[in-house]
């Protein structure tokens, strides 16, 4: 099938991964093989993909018994722009990103302006365009300003290439403007991505609430906080029909509020991030303000209940919540500090310690972050398939590090694995044929 | 009141909504109105049908067109003609709606014509008093001389209502032209759609008997009549769409949507309209429109149904009040 590509007319250079172990999110199979790229596309995948059936001209690499995969797809990762340079930038977030095998970030609207008009949304795919290494798609305020009071304009924030809708950091607070949202996107078939925390309940909350809250003398957060909202979005999921998607799922009753939605037939979907699936509360130890985030860290029994939905596929999708945090908002009494983490540069590294500690099988471990975000967004990325975008990854599952803060690429340096031993490294990242990450 | 008078071709006092009217009953009021027509055209447009009668326009409501329309109506009919509206009733004092039909009662008119903000006033009136009572629009409920007009507009023009598809667009969720309308065109054998986003087509809107679309495209599909309604953005508590710019862009009829119904489909607008926001100036005032023959028919319209409920009126013959 290479003989025919000595024309001249093609003007771009095969690129070929070979000698590699091949992992497809969407068959669940592995095997030995390689990848062929022509044009940014999958050409061709499989065993037959190796150096000496490659035309002279093509680049090889020989990724030496690598794992091959899909890129990943973050879909809920803070980058910056506009407003918050100094908190993170497109190139830092993309550099980022491509250090961890990130290829398509889904950026949140909570910037300043936030991504409630049109403009805004162009202008970050441009901003991504010009500075970007990995592909970034805004999802859009739900409601203009975040305010949650009224509707922004789903179709024109459509038109103008926003994939999906949220309320960020933030719940929409009122029912019937959630209902009315709903139903809204559901008229241009729009996804809603929703942050669980009934505000009220959660009230001054900064961890979650249980004996350590008590120990450590901080007020805690419910875990009703979130099952409330959930419950009450699944109700208007209901009535209106419209696609959902809980952004991050942090507890065992929420999990089963999810499963029981889905053996109903209903339109949802769900995440949780790769904090709550490998981290829990006890990890906040001394106060430490990287891991303060929202929704908090939870009970181990619950990170336990969240690994299991996600080996069930309860759970879709896993996501990075990367969140740059400055110093000065962190370095501060518990309570008063931010809540967030990085995340988009150590996600693969983190979730590959539940495949090492047995919990779940490499290729549904890849699909929650490759092939379930894509299929959730529609993108037709995500996939190890002839045809599809050449988004891939080169990665060593079981090489070892310690992770180093000022090593990582992201502006802000708030990772809650600081000095933290990983199993499983990025090698290689391709976006659209193109690499923009070797090791 | 024993003599002999004959039949009334319109057999109700009041006219409340569409609802209550036969096919029968809506066909005499638009061949009365078809008459109607004439008579304003001419030099002389005085009648006598009406002379010594007393109309009440009792309007809680703003109102321009529909008041002035009514006024005109009864003016031409020879009746003498009060308008009463809410900043100058004793309403603004206190007074229960109850009370205020009471006084009004009280000075005998013969037909009372309210709008209110609240679904169901016209009705608790009309409850209270001894005159005929016509409904000019209350809250989302029934504008029924509106889509009589409307209904005669379409028949003067498309020579039938019977098969026609009718695509009504926009903030039905609000609107009592929206329900009176399709209760008469399925009456009379049209084909209704609605066209609008979920936000503004009410729950349960099928069991009215409509297609609903969510898309104009689809929804305007072989349309023969496209009846745009205006955005009432007055009532919009909450934020039912985003952005005027945003609705425009979806559901305001512009040339380009207009294409997507039948070429020789016909805009409607039940006014007033808000240019650049649920229709465009190009089709509004296009030679496809209407709007302006709509409010024609609102005068002759008007004038049948006082005719028509000027027959039930007690002292008919000329007698005392019972």
């Amino acid at each position: 099938m290479t003989t025919t590509l000595a024309s001249p007319a093609i003007a771009h250079q095969p690129v070929a991964l070979v000698n590699g172990r091949l992992v497809d999110p969407q068959t669940q199979k592995e095997g030995k093989g390689g990848v062929l790229v022509i044009d940014g596309v999958i050409r061709d995948i499989g065993a037959g993909i190796s150096a000496a059936a490659l035309p002279s001209h093509a680049q090889i690499v020989d990724c030496a018994g690598d794992v091959i995969a899909p890129g990943l797809i973050d879909l809920c990762a803070f980058v910056g722009e506009p407003g918050a340079e100094y908190r993170e930038t497109i190139a830092t977030a993309s550099a980022a990103a491509a250090a961890g095998g990130v290829t398509t970030i889904i950026a949140r609207p909570d910037t300043n302006p936030p991504i409630d008009d049109p403009a805004v949304v162009d202008f970050l795919l441009r901003r991504a365009r010009d500075t970007g290494l990995v592909r970034l798609l805004p999802a859009a305020a739900l409601t203009k300003g975040l305010q949650g009071e009224e509707i922004a304009e789903v179709g024109l924030l459509l038109d103008a290439g926003a994939v999906a809708f949220t309320n960020a950091s933030t719940s929409v607070r009122n029912a019937r403007v959630m209902r009315r949202a709903l139903a809204y996107a559901k008229d241009f078939d729009a996804l809603v991505i929703h942050h669980l925390e009934d505000p009220d309940l959660a009230g001054q909350g900064v961890m979650n609430e249980g004996e350590l809250a008590l120990r450590l003398g901080l007020p805690g957060i419910p875990r009703e906080a979130e099952t409330i909202m959930l419950d009450r979005d699944i109700r208007l999921v209901t009535a209106t029909g419209a696609r959902y998607h809980a952004s991050i799922v942090s507890t065992k009753a929420s999990v089963d509020v999810i499963r029981q939605a889905k053996a109903a037939g209903l339109p949802v979907t769900c995440g949780t991030s790769i904090n709550h699936l490998t981290l829990n509360e006890n990890d906040i130890g001394d106060y430490r303000t990287f891991l303060k985030l929202a929704p908090p860290l939870r009970h181990e029994d619950d990170r336990r209940a969240l690994v299991e939905a996600l080996t069930e596929g309860v759970i879709d999708v896993i996501i990075s919540d990367h969140n740059p945090q400055d110093v000065e908002t962190k370095r501060l009494p518990f309570a008063e500090a931010e809540n967030g983490a990085i995340g988009l540069e150590t996600m693969l590294s983190a979730a590959m310690r539940l495949v090492h500690a047995g919990d779940i099988s490499l290729p549904r471990l890849l699909a929650a972050m490759t092939l379930r975000p894509a299929e959730i967004l529609r993108l037709p990325q995500g996939r190890l398939a002839v045809g599809a975008p050449a988004d891939l990854i080169r990665f060593d599952p079981d090489e070892p590090y310690v992770v180093d803060p000022a090593k990582l690429h992201s502006r802000s340096k708030n990772t809650p694995f600081d000095e933290a031993r990983m199993q499983g490294r990025v090698k290689l990242t391709m976006v659209a044929g193109e690499v923009v990450f070797r090791a | 009141m024993s003599e002999y008078r004959p039949a009334p071709r319109f057999p109700h006092r009041h006219l409340l909504g569409i609802e209550a009217l036969s096919a029968k009953d809506i066909v005499t009021l638009l061949d009365m109105a078809e008459e109607a027509v004439g008579i304003s055209r001419q030099v002389e447009k005085m009648r006598a049908t009406l002379r010594g009668r007393t109309l009440i326009n009792l309007f809680f409501e703003a109102s321009t067109r529909t008041q002035s329309s009514f006024e005109l109506a009864g003016k031409r009919l020879g009746a003498d003609v009060m308008n009463m509206s809410v900043s100058t009733s004793s309403v603004k004092k206190g007074e229960t709606l109850i009370d205020t039909a009471m006084t009004l009662n009280a000075m005998h008119p013969d037909i009372i014509v309210v709008r209110h903000a609240q679904a169901g006033a016209v009705h608790l009136l009309a409850r209270k008093v001894d005159c005929s009572v016509v409904n000019a629009g209350d809250g989302a409920h029934e504008h029924p001389t509106q889509a009589l007009l409307d209904a005669l507009t379409i028949r003067r023009n498309k020579g039938r209502i019977e098969g026609l598809t009718v695509a009504i667009c926009g903030d039905i969720f609000h609107s009592r032209v929206a329900r009176s309308n399709i209760l008469l065109l399925s009456r009379l054998g049209a084909r209704v759609r609605v066209i609008g986003p979920s936000t503004l087509l009410p729950e349960n809107m099928a069991r009215l008997g409509v297609e609903i679309h969510r898309d104009m495209k689809t929804g305007l599909a072989g349309a023969d009549i496209v009846m745009m309604l205006r955005l009432q953005r007055e009532r919009m508590v909450g934020g039912f769409i985003p952005s005027s710019r945003e609705y425009f862009r979806f559901f305001g009829l512009d040339s380009e949507k207009l294409s997507y119904a039948k070429e020789d489909a016909l805009v409607m607008h039940p006014g007033p309209m808000n240019r650049g926001v649920e229709i465009d100036s190009t089709v509004a005032d296009g030679p496809q429109s209407l709007i302006r023959e709509q409010v024609e028919m609102g005068v002759a319209v008007r004038m049948a149904v006082l005719d028509a409920l000027a027959q039930h009126l007690p002292n008919a013959t000329g007698g005392e009040r019972p």
